[in-house]
């Protein structure tokens, strides 16, 4: 049994956890962290809706690849064995109609950008994009006649990825920026919004 | 057989047809009026001394204001049973960009020459299909002509098929999540 030290309001902090006894009695109420408690006798988390279907979200990501150009390359060496997206929940889903997420990956050029849009309209709510490198961030270093300049023209973009291209650790800083957002998130699960 | 002796045979062939012979480290070019371009293919194909059976490339180079005529199409050609390469350059006038379509001698001319069409506007007469390759089939002018600007034409309407998107793009927004 983890010894108490109760503080100046009134609450114990258990020792060697983060918790926090709030109420104590048979069904003592823990807090785990800012409205998030839990009743360990009654096997019982309490927390806001909220909180707990950005959680559901933000675990479990499933992007839409949309490899274009070299950067797919840097999108499919972040998802093998070494820095291994499936950490996070990240699993590459070839369909967008079981997709969370779009990843559009290098050189949108202006005959693929209706293919790029319905392949996103494919997608159910709730839905992010994420704009991986500099061509798909701003067109890069192609200002050519053929070459979007930047998906932010026709999707709305929820994290941009500079590089050229970026780095795997880029691409992973980019889906935890967006978990991040999806954190802070409310109301999103509801139908009125 | 030694690529100069290849020109050497053509210009004996075809008198007249050779304006030129260029060779640089040791890669020979052929300079040729289109005229009859179709009949020294079929002859390079079909001799079995040269038998130019594998056709590389054929691509486009506009040389406007630097030369005339304008554009010129070449052919890069290569034999596998007897390893020599040949590199025959067609000079094409800007006011007449045609030339006779090979694909009857080598089919894979066929995509090589679309492109060629697509990019620099050299039409290939004969060709079986003759459409874009790489652009949309509505896009407007060829990019790789020295007249058209690198970064297309700004201020000016832009192709529609993506016009419509970036429209569809603007209608939609309301339906957003967080408008
Ligand atoms: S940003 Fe660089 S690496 Fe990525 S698609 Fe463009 S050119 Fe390729």
């Amino acid at each position: 049994m983890p010894g108490k030290k109760t503080l100046s309001d009134g609450s114990k902090i258990i020792s060697g956890t983060n918790a926090r006894e709030v109420l104590s009695g048979d069904a003592g109420v823990l807090e785990l962290e800012k409205g998030l408690k839990i009743i360990p006798g009654a096997n019982t988390i309490i927390a806001s809706l909220d909180k707990l279907v950005n959680w559901g979200r933000q675990s479990s990501l499933w992007p839409v690849t949309f490899g274009l150009a070299c950067c797919a390359i840097e999108m499919m060496a972040t998802g093998a064995s070494h820095y291994d997206l499936d950490r996070l929940g990240v699993i590459f889903r070839g369909s967008p109609r079981q997709a969370d997420f779009v990843i559009v990956a290098g050189t949108v050029t202006k005959k693929m950008a209706p293919i790029v849009r319905r392949v996103y309209d494919q997608m159910p709510e709730p839905r992010y994009v994420i704009s991986m490198g500099s061509c798909a961030c701003s067109g890069g270093i192609f200002n050519t006649y053929s070459t979007v300049q930047g998906v932010d023209s026709f999707l709305p973009v929820d994290v941009y990825i500079p590089g050229c291209p970026p780095r795997p650790e880029a691409l992973i800083e980019g889906i935890i920026k967006l978990q991040e957002k999806i954190k802070k998130e409310q109301m999103r699960w509801s139908p009125f919004r | 057989m030694e690529p100069l002796q290849i020109a050497e045979k053509i210009s004996q062939a075809f008198p007249g047809e050779v304006l030129e012979t260029s060779s640089f480290r040791d890669q020979v070019s052929v300079h040729l009026k289109k005229d009859r371009l179709y009949d020294i293919c079929l002859m390079l194909r079909q001799d079995p001394e040269l038998d130019f059976d594998y056709l590389v490339d054929v691509c486009g180079v506009d040389y406007m204001g630097k030369k005339t005529p304008r554009f010129e199409a070449v052919y890069h050609l290569y034999s596998i049973t007897h390893r020599h390469f040949i590199r025959l350059r067609v000079q094409v006038p800007e006011e007449d960009a045609a030339v006779r379509s090979v694909v009857p001698v080598w089919q894979g001319a066929n995509w090589h020459e679309r492109e060629c069409f697509d990019m620099l506007g050299i039409r290939f007469d004969g060709h079986p299909d003759l459409r874009r390759v790489l652009l949309p089939e509505d896009w407007e002018g060829h990019p790789l002509r020295k007249d058209y600007p690198v970064e297309g034409f700004k201020g000016e309407e832009d192709w529609p098929g993506y016009t419509e998107v970036v429209e569809l793009s603007r209608k939609l927004k309301e339906f957003e999540w967080g408008n």
